[in-house]
């Protein structure tokens, strides 16, 4: 073995980092999340002990699965965006598709309904896996599973519109963003916890996001309580705000790229 | 120097009545930062003219391109295409107009056909599965229907792109070194086709290229860009004389050496 061969390739991709703020992130992004997450699991779990030694037991199991399938619900929708823009990207095909007479929201209406075809084929399998496996139905959600999982829907399209933007912007540098953009949302969306977990100055950011209302919506019905109005009326206007935003971001960012010229760079 | 516009006559069955204007570029100015990339250029292209843009590496033949197709906004100046402002009427513009570039691919998952499929849908043609036969016998690449992209050569993947170009029948056409990686078989077959076509259907085409041999035996006219600027503009023997040379390489080297376009 040659070291100075080991050298070129490590210094080969050492190269990237100095440039790159987003591969810097990429180190510290996971770690950072999954600290969150897991840091304010740890939280709820010490407090429902508390609960549960007071006669108030929680069920675990069903709040758990019930929270992954609705978070792989925002998860996919967002993903069916990010991952169709990257495709064209990836291919070299973007500048073959903005020279035809397509409109940018063409474009994204189409990527969202691939999002909503991933999602309904995501879902759909683990909520079958979940009940033959561990007997949960999801339909125990009742009649508020559809709202629900249209908010989610909606907040995975505002982040996949977002994450393209960026990505046609930047370039591939940026496109870390488009794995792990909404689990920046994770450690404040309460998927796993309920909000009141979170310190009390960060539940005000947590409320401000449509998620956190889907899940503490989820929680309410699955502890037996009443259709939770109020969370999703929330949800459904924050979602029209995130929405609006991720488009006229879309479109300020697509007016700069067409001043600088960067369709035809975008792949390199 | 910038050489007299000369509409062209067409090289064999041109135009036979006087030639509208398909492409019109006014005062054509890109500046990235302090950096003019595109100087003030202004040029016109007859419908059925075949035109070649030519210059070094840097010239601005790209960003011009780009400008024409609407992907780049001019810092000032005007296009107009088939007679209608580019700006105002770009998505109108775009149905009757096509580009293919040895620099842009298509995805490598799909089949030739499904590829062309999408394309087809894309500009909203009326009988989309006939018209994707038809020009994939135009380049014979039928053959090559199931093909996926990943198996294809370099030569294969620019004919698809080039059918792709064709599909909707564009009456301007945009061609970035169409024929690069071509062999010299199926580029000479291309530049025929592309000649028929303008005979034909009296397709206005726009094309770049760094082999000057295939720029003198295509073209009706040359646009030749240094810096940013155009320094000469008319057919190719009517270039070749001002500046004294006996081929467009050889002007080319000058040019690109000497770093000067002064005759």
């Amino acid at each position: 073995m040659k070291w100075y061969r080991v050298w070129a390739i490590f210094t080969r991709h050492f190269y990237l980092y100095k440039r790159s703020l987003a591969r810097w992130m990429a180190i510290f992004y996971w770690p950072l999340i999954d600290l969150f997450v897991w840091g304010f699991i740890t939280i709820y779990l010490r407090q429902s002990e508390s609960l549960s030694a007071a006669g108030k037991p929680v069920s675990f199991v069903m709040a758990f699965l019930g929270a992954l399938i609705l978070w792989d619900i925002l998860f996919r929708s967002q993903q069916g965006i990010s991952i169709t823009f990257l495709e064209e990207v990836w291919s070299r095909n973007l500048l073959n598709l903005f020279v035809a007479p397509l409109r940018p929201i063409e474009f994204l209406t189409a990527s969202m309904l691939m999002g909503l075809f991933m999602v309904t084929t995501a879902t759909l399998v683990s909520a079958i896996l979940a009940w033959l496996f561990y007997s949960f139905n999801l339909l125990v959600l009742g009649v508020a599973l559809l709202p629900f999982i249209l908010n989610l829907v909606a907040m995975g399209w505002a982040i996949g519109v977002v994450t393209t933007a960026i990505v046609l912007r930047y370039g591939q540098k940026a496109e870390v963003l488009a794995w792990g953009l909404t689990f920046f949302f994770q450690p404040i969306s309460a998927v796993f916890y309920p909000v009141e977990v979170l310190p009390a100055w960060l539940q005000p950011v947590a409320r401000a996001v449509p998620a956190t209302h889907v899940f503490q919506g989820m929680r309410q019905v699955l502890r037996g309580g009443a259709f939770p109005v109020g969370e999703l009326l929330a949800a459904t206007a924050l979602n029209g705000v995130y929405l609006a935003v991720a488009f006229g971001f879309f479109y300020w960012i697509f007016g700069q790229v067409r001043e600088l010229g960067l369709l035809m760079k975008v792949g390199e | 120097m910038v050489q007299q516009i000369t509409p062209a006559a067409g090289r064999s069955a041109g135009p036979a009545v006087a030639p509208a204007v398909a492409v019109e570029a006014v005062e054509l100015t890109k500046r990235f930062g302090e950096t003019v990339a595109v100087d003030r250029v202004s040029f016109h292209i007859a419908a059925g003219e075949v035109v070649g843009l030519l210059g070094p590496n840097g010239a601005g033949k790209t960003t011009i391109l780009q400008m024409l197709l609407g992907t780049l906004l001019p810092t000032s100046g005007q296009v107009r295409i088939l007679g209608l402002d580019l700006t105002r009427h770009r998505e109108t513009i775009l149905h009757q107009v096509n580009f293919s570039s040895t620099y842009v691919s298509m995805p490598a998952s799909l089949t030739v056909r499904e590829n062309l499929m999408v394309f087809a849908r894309l500009y909203g043609l009326k009988n989309p599965r006939e018209r994707v036969e038809s020009v994939m016998n135009l380049f014979e690449i039928a053959d090559l229907r199931s093909a996926s992209g990943r198996g294809l050569s370099s030569g294969q993947l620019t004919r698809v792109c080039l059918a792709k170009a064709f599909l909707n029948e564009p009456k301007v056409l945009f061609l970035d070194e169409p024929t690069a990686s071509l062999d010299p078989d199926i580029a000479d077959k291309t530049r025929r086709l592309l000649r028929e076509t303008r005979d034909k259907n009296g397709t206005t085409i726009l094309y770049t290229s760094h082999n000057m041999q295939e720029m003198e035996e295509l073209c009706d006219r040359i646009i030749f860009l240094h810096k940013g600027r155009i320094i000469a503009m008319d057919t190719p023997k009517a270039v070749l004389a001002t500046y004294g040379q006996a081929s467009l390489e050889e002007l080319f080297l000058l040019i690109a050496r000497r770093g000067t376009a002064v005759p």
